[in-house]
């Protein structure tokens, strides 16, 4: 039965998490994301589902956590915002070096550092390029509202099951802290042992003597093995960017200008959009909705077809080097945004377009 | 239909329950609606705003620079938002520890002696529910009923005996609001 409710981001986030049958969060409170632990602490889905939820004693500890969890099968997740997000990198490195599926939130705020507590999309590179040590990634959903917030916990352990890969959604304090309508997902069973062997196959280490002997490492010590562990990695992200490229085109069609931007920053571009259109101006937006795979050839499709294009997001540009590298200089490409917690207004985008694109 | 406000006050005033009862209600109604609150240190006694949008069609930013309505409660906010209010749009605020009023001349002004009226009322809880009632006078984008309604879904169960006092508070806003500049 769906529900329709008055929700924060992070309440729904952590709502959904329930709904989705998850086995365990581990997290530890930080703002502008502490709504999702205080959330399932007053919740306390353990007696819903039976899903435990434990404050840790660190962040570092928290993604520990989580990599122990799903190295026995279970549905596992946490969340953080930026500083604690930069914690958890070792863990992130070794989850995707074991192959093991899991659901990371980043409720991003302004940086570097201890920064400010308010929205910025500053963390674009750690989330998408990296962020830890190796040849790892991490497919990345950008929720654009909180609907998507709930929607992306289901889609993001689907996504984590089906590669064995961490999934991070990566939202940020503006889409964490808002309230929207939010059309909550019937409640699903977790999964039990065996469910999770049959329809994601027989890897997990379940404590069971009789069964074959599984291990679980990111440790190799020859390096031959390594490498060959490194070509099966790069065959699956082969494989992710081919199936699950996802991204929305809003007033595309005939469109002179084209704007990029995701989560937060794609809502108010939308709203430049409408600002643009009072002044005879035909603005479309593309919102890569999975930012690792990014929608490199939608972007090089559309880039034919427009004058020029801005990438918007909070920071001082990140995602613009992948809007690059996807136009290959077919069009002017150009960068704006706010950051260290600021937030861009519609009218600002809109000036930045007239002048650095439309004017330049 | 779409009715962008922002509310600016206190903390502690009720700011951001107001809106949330204001965008419960637009739900009620069937409404698209959005809440965005300022949020941190200033939650703890500065100065607190929520902006909220209510529209029939699908919201796209939830942060604005201009607004249909701004609702001021204290003076850092008409310092701050007065001048963000649409040309025609309305600034409805409370008088109680403003001295510098607004100066606007092409925008409509309306009062509400919230302050004043929760104290006769000796209910200082009751004050954003006054400020609501005397917005809902002047643009009554959900009606009474779907308030009703949000007022409900926002309180968690063990406040709804507190309910009724709310319903009365609406009304004395209602009553109460005064228009000083229409343009």
């Amino acid at each position: 039965m769906e529900e329709v409710k008055l929700m924060k981001g992070n309440e729904a986030i952590a709502e959904a998490s329930i709904r989705e049958g998850v086995d365990a969060y581990f997290g530890y409170p930080i703002t502008p994301q502490s709504e999702v632990i205080e959330y399932l602490m007053l919740e306390e889905p353990y007696k819903r589902t039976g899903m435990a939820v434990l404050q840790a004693e660190s962040e570092i500890a928290a993604i520990n956590m989580v990599y122990g969890a799903a190295a026995c099968g279970k549905k596992a997740m946490t969340s953080s915002s930026s500083p604690g997000i930069s914690l958890k990198q070792e863990g992130l490195s070794y989850i995707a070096g074991s192959e093991l599926p899991c659901v990371v939130v980043n409720v991003v705020r302004g940086g570097p550092g201890l920064g400010t507590i308010q929205p910025s999309q500053a963390d674009y590179f750690q989330t998408v390029k990296g962020g830890g040590h190796g040849d790892y990634r991490l497919i990345v959903l950008a929720p654009a509202s909180v609907q998507e917030m709930s929607d992306f916990v289901e889609d993001g352990f689907n996504l984590a099951f089906k590669y064995r890969n961490p999934v991070m959604i990566l939202s940020d304090g503006l889409i964490g802290q808002m309230m929207e309508k939010v059309k909550l997902k019937a409640q699903k069973p977790r999964l039990t042992e065996n469910e999770i062997r049959e329809r994601y196959g027989d890897w997990a280490t379940l404590g069971n003597k009789s069964e074959n002997r599984k291990i679980i490492t990111s440790l190799e010590l020859k390096p031959e093995r390594q490498e060959k562990h490194n070509d099966k990695l790069q065959a699956k992200y082969r494989e992710v960017e081919k199936n699950e490229v996802r991204y929305e085109k809003i007033n595309c069609e005939n469109a002179d200008y084209l704007l990029v931007a995701y989560g937060s920053s794609a809502r108010i571009c939308q709203k430049t959009i409408q600002l643009g259109k009072e002044k005879g101006l035909n603005i479309g937006l593309i919102r890569p909705i999975t930012l690792w795979p990014f929608p490199s050839k939608a972007i090089y499709e559309a880039a034919d077809k427009v004058k020029g294009i801005l990438a918007v997001e909070l920071s001082a540009g990140q995602m613009v080097e992948d809007v690059r590298l996807a136009v290959n200089g077919k069009v002017k490409v150009e960068h704006f945004g706010r950051y260290g917690g600021m937030i861009h207004s519609p009218d600002e985008v809109l000036s930045a377009l007239e002048q650095k694109i439309i004017g330049g | 239909m779409t009715e962008e406000i922002i509310i600016a006050g206190f903390g502690g005033q009720g700011v951001l329950s107001m809106g949330k009862i204001l965008a419960y209600s637009g739900i009620m109604q069937d409404k698209e609606v959005s809440w965005m609150p300022s949020y941190g240190p200033e939650m703890r006694g500065g100065t607190a705003n929520v902006t909220v949008i209510l529209s029939d069609e699908r919201i796209s930013s939830p942060v604005l620079k201009h607004y249909d309505t701004a609702i001021i409660l204290n003076q850092q906010s008409m310092d701050k938002f007065e001048e963000t209010v649409k040309p025609g749009g309305i600034l409805l605020y409370d008088p109680n520890g403003i001295l510098k009023h607004p100066t606007r001349k092409d925008i409509n002004i309306f009062k509400i002696e919230g302050a004043a009226e929760a104290s006769r009322m000796s209910n200082s809880k009751t004050f954003n529910m006054i400020i609501l009632g005397a917005y809902l006078k002047i643009k009554p984008v959900v009606n009474m009923e779907n308030v009703l309604k949000g007022l409900k879904k926002s309180l968690p169960d063990r406040h709804h005996h507190l309910i009724p006092v709310n319903e009365e508070a609406i009304k004395v806003g209602i009553e109460k609001v005064q228009s000083l500049q229409t343009v």
